[in-house]
């Protein structure tokens, strides 16, 4: 056992809420120690193979629950590193959902016009492209052709991808080799380096207690840089402050196993979990109905059958984004890639009247992958989920060398979240099955459950204590000086990527981090630039402040 | 040098491939192929590499492999009596099924609600991955090796380096009219 050291600050895993959360306090000037569950894996890592152990296992995690399992980033850089880079901000009707408790749940404070400065701040830092149709891919032009077909518009996603770098491999869930997707490596990261910030790779933090002086000790392993499942030393880190941004999958297990040690936890903690709404389809392109219906050719005379080119989401129809639409009926359709393995399991033959996700019928369509396209989307859940006693270690009993876990969330999808599902399948059957474009079928819940890559709110922000776990600046009720700043503080589905809405409510809460810091003796102080050195964001959000650092 | 193979090897081995079979479907081997079906052609699971994959540890399933076999052997067996079918003593019972019989059992084993689906379920993962990522080796030398999965997908060859590159990927044209309530960062409003 080593002597405990100490810190300013402590961040708990390095995506979007903990990298964001990490520069601004190693800026200020407080001492910063981020520790994060996976590798710190950079550019020449990333490798373009689907071995087991080459960088698309190392630098994600898939986490089976009961009706529900999710997928997220585990390297230095989090989600950012495995993510699409669809960089959306929410539509403006979001903020005033009600789900199904009865009032708003997002607090009083926060809407679109409040949070667009920090989504302004978000977009100096991370830079966002709004890509035009020669970025759009061919399946991304499939999508719009369709929909356009279909009497419908659609929109080029705006994305975190340099053009310039891009090669269209499609292999972003494995990192961007060709430093194209703006990771969080790219940006947030290197700036809190910089500043001194002190990033520690495959250390997993398992609880929290309390220190005499009123701050916080933090509980980690040493984990293997290639086995996951083997765990080495342990160790303690004293904080002032403590920030925990380990994904809505894992920031409530931390805090569920620390209730022994804290004392009690909010209501909330650990529950109202949304996987943001998400559901897969799988449409098969007839190609010559593409060539003949959609006018659609490419080169070599070949009308689609591009599945394997591309750059994660590049086109999304937002025509359900009407605000004058009831709540659950609300969503959005975004094409999307997801390679092989994770991409092919979970998808069904079109017209199978059983389950059909393995079998005869399921190697004929796997045969005609390339004219696959897949449509994802995003409609309003309910907040199902709920996270049960936490496993001995991490958040999940690790299956495989990496990647495969067994996590705890149990997911129980209500009428209003189902129907919802079965609105938007029934929209992405008519827009693409018409005048024989497509046959499509969703993907089975049966296997792994729903599958999300978006986890949110099983933490999350609100004003009321009975149904958030933290206040409108992201501290946790009844522990003053532990923040959450990662997804689960997000407190409902979005209908569109999260990652920017996430980002802005870091960006947002740290003000308030500042002063909390302030009161306990750190000397920090907040107003960093982005971290190219640009300021215009921060002229932005100036006239906000004094109301966030007030406690 | 490889031990010599006992009858617990080939239980084992044969159960597994029948299994894999049952997920990616191939054509046999050889006409007295009884581990593999011949539901379909061209290779499956099996011929993609599904036991070297299963064999290798990092899956997190090899120890338990002899458990799964043991199971699916008792599953099978109450299957055929349930079903009043005889079983041929010279294979192991799930190898005894037919294809529609294998997959009915594994449909039975993976439906939500069976006390064991988690376990079969991560079985059939595997298998299917063996086929459509060739998990157990590099993928550039899956493909040049002409691997049975990546190549029934048509997966395109990477370039000399390993590495993917598509310089065609665009219609480079607009192909559809915009959301109205787009705003000027090209978010929804
Ligand atoms: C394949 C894929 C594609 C995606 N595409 C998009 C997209 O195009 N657009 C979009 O908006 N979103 C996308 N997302 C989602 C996006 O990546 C997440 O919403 C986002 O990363 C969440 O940010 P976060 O800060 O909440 O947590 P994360 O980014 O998940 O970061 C949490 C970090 O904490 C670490 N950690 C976990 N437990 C511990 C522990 N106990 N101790 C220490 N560290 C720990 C994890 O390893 C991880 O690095 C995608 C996700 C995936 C998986």
């Amino acid at each position: 056992m080593t002597s405990t050291e100490r810190t300013d600050v402590l961040v708990v895993g390095s995506g979007f809420g903990g990298a964001i959360a990490a520069y601004h306090l190693a800026a200020g000037g407080a001492r910063v120690v981020v520790l994060e569950r996976g590798p710190w894996l950079t550019g020449q890592d990333f490798d373009h193979d689907f071995k087991l152990g080459s960088s698309y296992t190392r630098a994600f995690d898939f986490t089976v629950g009961d009706g529900m399992s999710i997928l997220g980033g585990n390297c230095v850089g989090g989600g950012s590193v495995v993510y699409f880079a669809a960089m959306p901000r929410a539509p403006r009707f979001v903020f005033e959902r009600h789900g199904s408790i009865g009032r708003r749940m997002w607090p009083a404070a926060v809407n679109r016009d409040t949070l667009d400065p920090w989504y302004d701040r978000v977009a100096e830092s991370i830079p966002i492209t709004q890509q035009s149709w020669d970025d759009v891919t061919y399946a991304g032009g499939l999508w719009a052709a369709a929909c356009d077909h279909a009497g419908r518009t659609a929109n080029p996603v705006p994305a975190a991808i340099d053009r310039s770098k891009c090669t269209n491999c499609n292999w972003m869930m494995a990192g961007c080799h060709f430093d194209a997707k703006q990771s969080l490596l790219l940006n947030y990261l290197p700036a809190a380096v910089a500043h001194g910030a002190e990033i520690r790779p495959l250390h997993e933090v398992q609880q929290i207690s309390r220190t005499d002086d009123g701050g916080y000790r933090v509980h980690y392993d040493v984990m293997d840089d290639e086995d996951y499942r083997l765990r080495g030393e342990s160790g303690t880190i004293d904080a002032k402050i403590v920030i925990l941004a380990a994904g809505a999958g894992a920031t409530p297990v931390i805090l569920q196993r620390s209730e022994a040690t804290l004392g009690a936890m909010p209501h909330a903690v650990g529950r109202y979990f949304s996987g943001n709404g998400e559901r897969l389809n799988t449409a098969i392109i007839n190609e010559d109905k593409a060539r003949e219906v959609l006018g659609l050719e490419r080169e070599n005379g070949l009308a689609y059958a591009a599945n394997q080119i591309g750059k994660g989401p590049v086109v999304a129809n937002w025509d359900r984004l009407d605000g004058s639409l009831p709540e659950f009926e609300r969503f959005s359709l975004e094409q999307l890639y997801f390679p092989p393995g994770l991409g092919t399991i979970l998808a069904e033959v079109p017209g199978a009247t059983g389950p059909s996700w393995f079998g005869v019928d399921k190697k004929e369509i796997l045969k005609r992958w390339q004219s696959w396209l897949i449509i994802f989307q995003m409609i309003e859940d309910n907040n199902e989920g709920v996270f049960g006693p936490p496993p001995a270690k991490g958040n999940a009993d690790r299956l495989s060398q990496q990647m495969l876990g067994v996590g705890r969330l149990k997911y129980d999808p209500t009428p209003q979240t189902l129907r919802a599902w079965a609105m938007a399948d029934a929209e992405v059957k008519d827009i693409l099955e018409r005048d024989g474009i497509a046959e499509v079928a969703a993907w089975t819940n049966d296997v792994v459950g729903a599958y999300t890559v978006h986890p949110l709110s099983s933490c999350r922000i609100g004003d009321d204590p009975a149904t958030s776990a933290l206040d409108d600046r992201n501290e946790l009720r009844g522990h003053p000086g532990i923040f959450v700043t990662d997804g689960s503080a997000v407190p409902g589905a979005l209908t569109v990527n999260p990652a920017m809405t996430i980002s802005a409510l870091a960006e947002r809460a740290i003000p308030g981090i500042v002063a909390a810091a302030r009161e306990r003796g750190v000397e920090v102080t907040y107003g960093a630039p982005a971290p190219d050195g640009s300021t215009s964001g921060r002229r932005g959000v100036a006239p906000l402040i004094p109301s966030l650092s007030r406690r | 040098m490889r031990p010599p193979s006992t009858d617990v090897d080939e239980t084992r081995t044969m159960t597994l491939e029948a299994f894999a079979d049952t997920i990616v479907p191939g054509e046999k081997r050889s006409p007295d192929d009884r581990a593999i079906a011949g539901a379909t052609t061209g290779g499956g699971a099996v011929q993609a590499g599904a036991l070297d994959l299963l064999g290798w540890d990092a899956t997190g399933l090899t120890e338990g492999l002899d458990g799964f076999v043991t199971a699916l052997t008792g599953h099978a067996t109450a299957y055929a009596l349930e079903h009043g079918l005889d079983l041929d003593p010279a294979v192991p019972p799930f190898v005894s099924l037919t294809f529609e019989h294998r997959t009915a059992l594994v449909r039975r084993l993976t439906t939500p609600g069976h006390p064991e689906k988690e376990l079969w379920v991560s079985l059939a993962l595997f298998c299917n991955m063996a086929f459509d990522s060739a998990a157990h080796m590099s993928t550039a030398d899956a493909i040049a090796q002409g691997h049975p999965g990546l190549l029934a997908m048509g997966i395109e060859k990477p370039d000399a380096d390993g590495r993917w590159r598509f310089p065609n990927f665009s219609y480079g044209r607009p192909l559809a009219r915009l959301h109205p309530d787009t705003t000027p960062t090209g978010s929804p409003s």
